[in-house]
């Protein structure tokens, strides 16, 4: 019995299994040491409540990437969640439906596809008929990216709700609208809210498909037809510029960012808790 | 009689708007569909559908257009870090659901989750400022002055030492599909049954014997399927790779210099696209790795279903 | 094999209280009692299953041969080769065939030689009354197989490394009345090989298939001795309460 040999062997996958573990985890905190380092001295004032300034200039912030982000993510949130919900009250509470097998199909697809092909469907479909680019376009190709998830967040949620509720709720002589729009939604507020927040908080951190959609705008601007900016957007265009007072406000924006969706996350798993 | 009217109007008028909503997602997912196909249709119809697909020249200038480079840069960066991924993703799913005690395992948990969670902007940015300088500093100059001296030969292969290029995007698209695979083997470790661990423990077995030969086999569907998510994510990830892999269109590609994927030749040239030619051409790449994710998918699917490891197998 | 002032703690809780109990070689010996009463927890701290759960603290000696099972050298690993044990359900390797799982003991050893090993599948699987049944489909997936073939598979695989004693953990519970009966059957060949201890919620199957019984209640072991005079002569009035019907 080489039992030495065994027992040698069981250590050495210790090792190996916590030496893999660190190589995750290690570039991980480096990359939230940098942004907070490097972030934390762009994040002043003027970072809050001025437009950009050219560059060079110094001073100057990032006012209208931050209202912009609000407005297309908030914009997005109401499109998508209003076909997300829909979807995912038709998949849990009538799946007897026919319509149901093809749309979960629909939805993984959907979960599956890159980014960047939604920003390029909005391009077609809006961008090209409206002349332009625009903070709307932007909201669309956002949208169809929370879709699925809301969709299947929505779905896991109604489906833990115990099936008696609803059979309580026909009991009563309400009507199966009634029951579910009355009763069962509200029992299912916290997760459901839970599954916007983190449909959310994924979006706000997408770049590529505003590219070609929302594309950007240095002057703050409320037009949701017209090009807005968003930060993912600016990071990626300070920090693919030359200058180092651009790249330094990327950081910021980037430290920026991270704390908002830790925040979101932070609020989803709270929703959660009190459902 | 009016409640009754209340009661069916109602649950008519509600079904239909939930069945019109439902329907409006399926729509424009066939939509998404048709639209990239049509918008593309100019390419393919000048270069031919195959005769696109396997194009190996982008040229503005000449107004010759193929995805060929686009494509082989997508296989082999999301390969390449699928490949680099795997293992360090397996790791830490095993750590978090076997090995480590509660709390250590959520904390870990917890930060590998925080992977998924960060911008690929932020990636980029990182990635740009920190591990492009640290990778041709500390790897590409010397192993390519190594090979100028030694191995002249496989200059070529290594190619520019700039930093910028298939190696930099490849480290970090591996960092950042590892959460993905991770969390779904960790969820299906953590689903064995305990008492197929204790079966395994009670023939004297050691933790890591009992760790291979049952819970992993076991979990084999479920590591399966987040390796597949992995690779999906890979595919499509635009931003951090546009911003590290330089956009080189020249096949061959070499290791440390400049490439482009079908994503990142969307980001980078689409706003400045002149011309229906260049501008349709885009879009049927973007045609292209929409029908890549599509295979991917459903081959995902298929393979899982034979994979599975349930109860009631009979 | 024989256990001394044996207790089991579940964090604070005694699961099982200064048990003290003779195990005979080459018989089989019963435990009984009503839910929850220990015998389980007894029955694990024999091949130190209890070493998976943080929680647990062991007090008193098991021996085997003489020897502390939980002596400062001694090693889990080898432990539970020499003291196998089987589930309450059957619990066949899903990915492994009918073969790679008799065998998996084995070949955590080392043991590659095909012959070898096939000679021992054979042998095992026979003295799990199994071997008619599946030896024409050996490398089909264990999972095929009824609830009652799957259990005599854990059981051909517990044998298959030659232990000196097998715990069985209700092992009849999960299975219809055909199946049980056949493990039943099996038991009373075994006893020739190996030493057998078995928790057991049914008293009469106790009564069928044990030399020893031993009756547990709350924790503390009543009353123990011979199957026959436990069930017609008790010498404890709980003993008798349980064996008649009246609790439990």
């Amino acid at each position: 019995m080489n039992l030495r040999r065994r027992y040698l062997r069981d250590r050495l996958m210790v090792g190996l299994v916590y030496l893999g573990t660190s190589v995750v985890l290690l570039p991980l905190l480096l990359i939230i040491g940098y942004v907070f380092v490097k972030g934390v001295g762009a994040l002043n004032w003027d970072f809050f409540t001025k437009p950009p300034a050219p560059p060079g200039e110094g001073g100057g912030g990032m006012l209208p990437a931050i209202v912009g982000t609000f407005i297309i993510d908030l914009m997005a949130l109401a499109m998508g969640g209003l076909l997300g919900l829909g979807g995912g009250v038709l998949m849990a509470e009538y799946p007897e439906h026919p319509l149901n097998r093809p749309l979960r199909m629909v939805a993984n697809v959907l979960g599956g596809i890159p980014a960047i092909l939604m920003g390029l469907f909005a391009f077609v479909v809006v961008v090209l008929p409206m002349g332009g680019f625009s903070a709307f376009s932007g909201s669309v190709a956002l949208a169809i990216l929370m879709i699925p998830i809301i969709m299947r967040s929505t779905e896991e949620v109604l489906k833990l709700l115990p099936w008696e509720l609803r059979e309580a709720g026909l009991a009563l002589g309400l009507p199966r609208w009634r029951v579910t729009l009355s009763l069962i939604l509200p029992a299912a507020k916290g997760g459901i809210v839970t599954g916007l927040l983190l449909a959310l908080a994924r979006a706000a951190g997408e770049a590529a498909p505003l590219l070609f959609t929302a594309f950007g705008n240095q002057f703050l601007s409320f037009d949701p037809l017209g090009p807005m900016d968003s930060l993912p957007l600016k990071i990626y265009v300070y920090a693919i510029s030359p200058y180092e007072d651009w790249i330094q406000q990327a950081w910021g924006a980037a430290l920026l960012l991270a704390l908002m969706l830790m925040l979101t996350n932070f609020i989803a798993r709270r929703a959660m808790r009190r459902r | 009689m009016r409640e009754r009217l209340y009661g069916k109007l109602g649950d008519r008028i509600f079904i239909a708007a939930l069945v019109t909503l439902g329907g409006a997602v399926m729509f424009i997912a066939a939509l998404m569909a048709w639209e990239l196909w049509s918008g593309g249709a100019k390419a393919f119809r000048t270069f031919g559908f195959w005769g696109f697909v396997f194009g190996r020249e982008w040229n503005v200038i000449t107004g010759q257009f193929g995805a060929w480079p686009f494509l082989v840069g997508t296989v082999i960066t999301s390969a390449v870090a699928l490949a680099l991924a795997f293992l360090p993703s397996l790791a830490a799913a095993i750590a978090i659901a076997e090995y480590a005690p509660r709390w250590l395992g959520e904390v870990i948990a917890y930060l590998v989750d925080l992977l998924a969670a960060l911008p690929s902007v932020v990636y980029g940015l990182w990635g740009i400022f920190v591990l492009v300088p640290l990778v041709r500093d500390r790897v590409e100059q010397p192993l390519f002055l190594w090979s100028a001296e030694h191995a002249p030969a496989l200059m070529g292969l290594l190619g520019p030492p700039t930093g910028i290029g298939m190696l930099s995007a490849v480290l970090v698209l591996a960092l950042m599909i590892v959460p993905y695979a991770s969390s779904l083997a960790r969820d299906a470790i953590r689903l064995v049954p305990r008492e197929q661990r204790e079966a395994m423990y009670a023939l004297g077995a050691t933790r890591w014997e009992v760790v291979r030969r049952v819970v992993l086999p076991y979990a084999r569907g479920g590591i399966f399927a987040g390796v597949i998510l992995a690779l999906a994510r890979a595919l499509g990830e635009t931003m951090a790779v546009t911003m590290l892999i330089g956009n080189g269109h020249q096949l061959p590609y070499s290791v440390f210099g400049p490439a482009a994927t079908m994503a990142s030749v969307i980001a980078n040239e689409f706003t400045e696209a002149e011309g229906g030619l260049q501008l349709a051409s885009l879009l049927a790449v973007g045609f292209l790795l929409f029908l890549l994710s599509l295979v991917v998918n459903f081959a995902a699917d298929w393979i899982l279903r034979r994979m599975s490891v349930g109860e009631g197998h009979e | 094999m024989e256990t001394r002032d044996l207790t089991v703690y579940y964090g604070k809780k005694a699961g099982v209280r200064g048990v003290s109990l003779p195990i005979y070689d080459r018989k089989i010996t019963a435990l009984i009692g009503p839910s929850g009463c220990g015998k389980t927890t007894y029955l694990r701290a024999l091949n130190r299953m209890h070493d998976l759960n943080p929680i647990v603290r062991i007090e008193g000696q098991v021996l085997l041969d003489g020897e502390g099972v939980y002596a400062s050298g001694m090693d889990p690993v080898v432990i539970r080769r020499r003291v196998g044990m089987v589930f309450q359900r059957p619990t066949p390797f899903p990915t492994m065939s009918i073969f790679e799982n008799v065998v998996a003991g084995l070949k955590l050893v080392g043991v590659r030689d095909r012959d070898r090993l096939m000679g021992v599948a054979e042998r095992s699987l026979k003295a799990a009354a199994l071997w008619d049944e599946v030896k024409d489909r050996l490398h089909e997936p264990a999972v095929g197989l009824s609830g009652g073939q799957q259990q005599r598979i854990s059981i051909a695989r517990a044998l298959a490394v030659e232990p000196e004693v097998l715990l069985m953990d209700e092992p009849t519970s999960a299975l219809d009345p055909i199946s049980t009966q056949a493990i039943e059957d099996l038991l009373a060949r075994l006893k020739e090989q190996v030493t057998i201890v078995i928790v057991t919620h049914n008293m009469q199957q106790a009564a069928r298939v044990s030399d020893y019984t031993a009756f547990f209640l709350n924790g503390d072991m009543i009353e123990f001795g011979p199957t026959e005079k436990i069930f017609t002569n008790p010498a404890d009035e709980r003993t008798e309460a349980y064996i008649t019907g009246r609790f439990g």
